[in-house]
């Protein structure tokens, strides 16, 4: 059977000058260096790490909103057609994303109503009056009520717009939706309720997501697979609850040691020296190891792949058995 | 109780200036559609007899009632005339200019790359002339007639057009509703007409009442320095242009046109500030 999501090697390179001058030299900036990953239908793949580490380019090369340096995106064994294509445009039924923003994602001139009516009209389904008994279905499908219809953004509040994006991109009955961020701009108690919805919604629909957050509590609580990013590659990949108990890269260990713990359990939180260096000036050998505690003379010089390990976890890092 | 809360609220809304600005403004068009009906004269008709007549409020007669002018045409009906002409232009340039920059601004912020950087090149070209300087090079060269004059001030200010829009159009298209619509697959004249074009044009709007006493006061300045509309035409420029001779003997023949000119603009001005406290959809 052939996943939903296949990624193979994707990868995003942008042209960059050093420094400000104009004829100042050019250099090659990896958002994204050689992900590969694969998303089965109705599964949730989490993608977690930090600020810059290429998991918002990750999800705009796997929607087709960039075009990819290289490697291969295929969505249901097809390969990802050009952008704004045909072709393209008939695939947006079947993957839809989700922003980290949601006032920003709508338009405040436009109706609660008219906004979530916008993919039917776009891709020419239904007739009017079907159109909107099938957005007025979606609203309740994602908490809201009728008299939402003819509201306007600014006059919901954050979790309501948030539902309101989830109801547009979910009236295409898609397969696969992209998630960037899509509660880290949300209050904490909305935010559970947003992820309740995700999961209740998956329950239902049978949809995959794409989870992209640095809250490593929801990625645990609601992915089947997570996928730790640093500097555009993926450094360990696996079953989240495995990987979160004994991280076997030494930066997992470091994010999962950050996480906020209650009780006398704590752990002694691993502090990483340094900043994460610029994706410019990409360290040789293995990106990680000027802040590695364990780094040793030959990560310095091999990068790294990304391998199996023992448990059935992929990890890259020449020194995975020992640390963990 | 409640009408007068009513009252208070509508002044609230719409200060006292404001409707008087609106009024004037309503006057104007009233004047500028009716001026076949409201001129008591042609405005070419000469009446050698009555040359320099004082209006009404100087001590003259109802029969010129702002006083006639050294060839003794009635200054009324041609201020009707020249407000008819003047609007016109000044209606269409500004148009124009709305219409060509924002339609830049979108290819700019639309394509990227060259084609914005040739935009770009363009418009700091134009910000950087004196436009009243390129405005006589092209009369000088092709001669004057209505059609390309209302033209060359359609090209006055379309560069502020073409910045906002294409700074918004950014901002929009980077992290933002266009890239969600976009994004559902719309067509790019679905994300620009559709949403993109109704986001910015209070923004537009706005810098439109900003262009249009400029387009009048260009207008009047060319027509004033004989480039622009031509005689036997009249506009409110050309009016006092033509009465700066008889300054010191016949005031009036320009101090009608010239109180005409400052009361729209500065109308205009007034309404445009009022316009974009009304149009800002966060303030709603």
């Amino acid at each position: 059977m052939t996943a939903l999501l296949e990624v193979s090697n994707l990868a995003r390179t942008y042209d960059v000058r050093r420094g400000r001058w104009p004829f100042a030299r050019l250099a090659t900036l990896h958002a994204v260096d050689g992900v590969s990953f694969e998303l089965p239908a109705g599964r949730t793949l989490g993608l977690v790490g930090e600020s810059g580490c290429g998991k918002t380019t990750t999800a705009k090369l796997v929607l087709g909103l960039l075009p990819a340096s290289g490697g291969e995106v295929r969505v249901g064994g097809e390969a990802l057609p050009a952008a704004h294509s045909p072709h393209w445009r008939a695939l947006r039924r079947r993957m839809q994303m989700v922003y980290q923003d949601p006032l920003g994602a709508l338009d405040r001139r436009l109706s609660v109503g008219r906004q979530v009516m916008e993919p039917l009209v776009i891709h020419g389904a239904g007739s009017t009056a079907e159109r909107r008994d099938k957005a007025l279905a979606m609203l309740d499908a994602v908490g809201l009520a009728q008299h939402h219809f003819d509201r306007f953004p600014h006059e919901l509040s954050g979790g309501q717009r948030q539902r309101i994006v989830l109801a547009r991109a979910l009236i295409l009955d898609p397969q696969l939706l992209v998630c960037d961020e899509p509660i880290s701009a949300l209050d904490v108690s909305i935010q559970a309720q947003v992820v309740n919805l995700l999961l209740a919604l998956q329950q239902k629909l049978g949809l995959a997501y794409l989870f992209i957050s640095h809250d490593l509590r929801m990625v645990r609580q609601v992915s089947h697979e997570v996928a730790v990013m640093y500097l555009g590659r993926i450094v360990e990949q696996g079953d989240p609850d495995r990987l979160f108990a004994t991280p076997a890269h030494p930066y997992t260990q470091a994010l999962v040691s950050a996480i906020p713990t209650h009780g006398r359990a704590r752990k002694r939180r691993i502090v990483l020296p340094g900043e994460p260096p610029n994706p410019v000036d990409r360290p040789a050998g293995c990106a990680f190891h000027p802040r590695c505690p364990h780094a040793v003379e030959r990560c310095r010089i091999e990068t790294p792949a990304l391998r199996l390990l023992a448990d059935g976890r992929r990890a890259a890092c020449h020194l995975a058995e020992q640390i963990a | 109780m409640d009408v007068k809360g009513g009252v208070r609220r509508f002044f609230e809304a719409s200060p006292p200036l404001t409707l008087l600005a609106l009024a004037w403004i309503a006057f104007m068009v009233i004047v500028a559609f009716g001026a076949d009906f409201l001129a008591p004269y042609s405005f070419t008709a000469l009446d050698l007899r009555a040359r320099l007549h004082p209006p009404v409020f100087m001590g003259g007669k109802w029969a010129h009632a702002l006083g006639s002018d050294e060839l003794g045409r009635d200054v009324l009906s041609r201020l009707v005339m020249s407000i008819r002409l003047s609007l016109l232009i000044a209606f269409f340039g500004t148009m124009i200019a709305a219409a060509f920059g924002t339609a830049m601004g979108f290819v700019a912020a639309h394509f990227r790359g060259k084609v914005e950087a040739v935009i770009l090149m363009l418009i700091d070209f134009q910000a950087s002339m004196p436009f009243l300087i390129i405005a006589l090079a092209v009369l000088a060269f092709f001669g004057n007639n209505l059609v390309l004059f209302v033209m060359l001030m359609g090209l006055n200010s379309w560069e502020r057009y073409a910045r906002i829009a294409r700074g918004l159009t950014l901002s929009a298209n980077e992290q933002g509703y266009a890239a969600a619509v976009r994004q559902l697959g719309a067509s790019n004249l679905r994300v620009y007409g559709l949403h993109v074009l109704p986001n910015i044009a209070s923004t537009l709007i706005v810098s439109m009442t900003i262009t249009f006493p400029e387009t009048i006061l260009l207008e009047s300045g060319l027509s004033f320095l004989g480039l622009g509309v031509q005689p036997p035409l009249t506009s409110l420029g050309n009016m006092v242009g033509y009465g700066r001779e008889y300054l010191t003997r016949a005031p009036w023949i320009m101090l009608s046109p010239a109180a005409v000119i400052v009361l729209s603009t500065l109308s205009i001005s007034i309404v445009g500030d009022w316009l974009r406290d009304r149009l800002d959809p966060t303030l709603r």
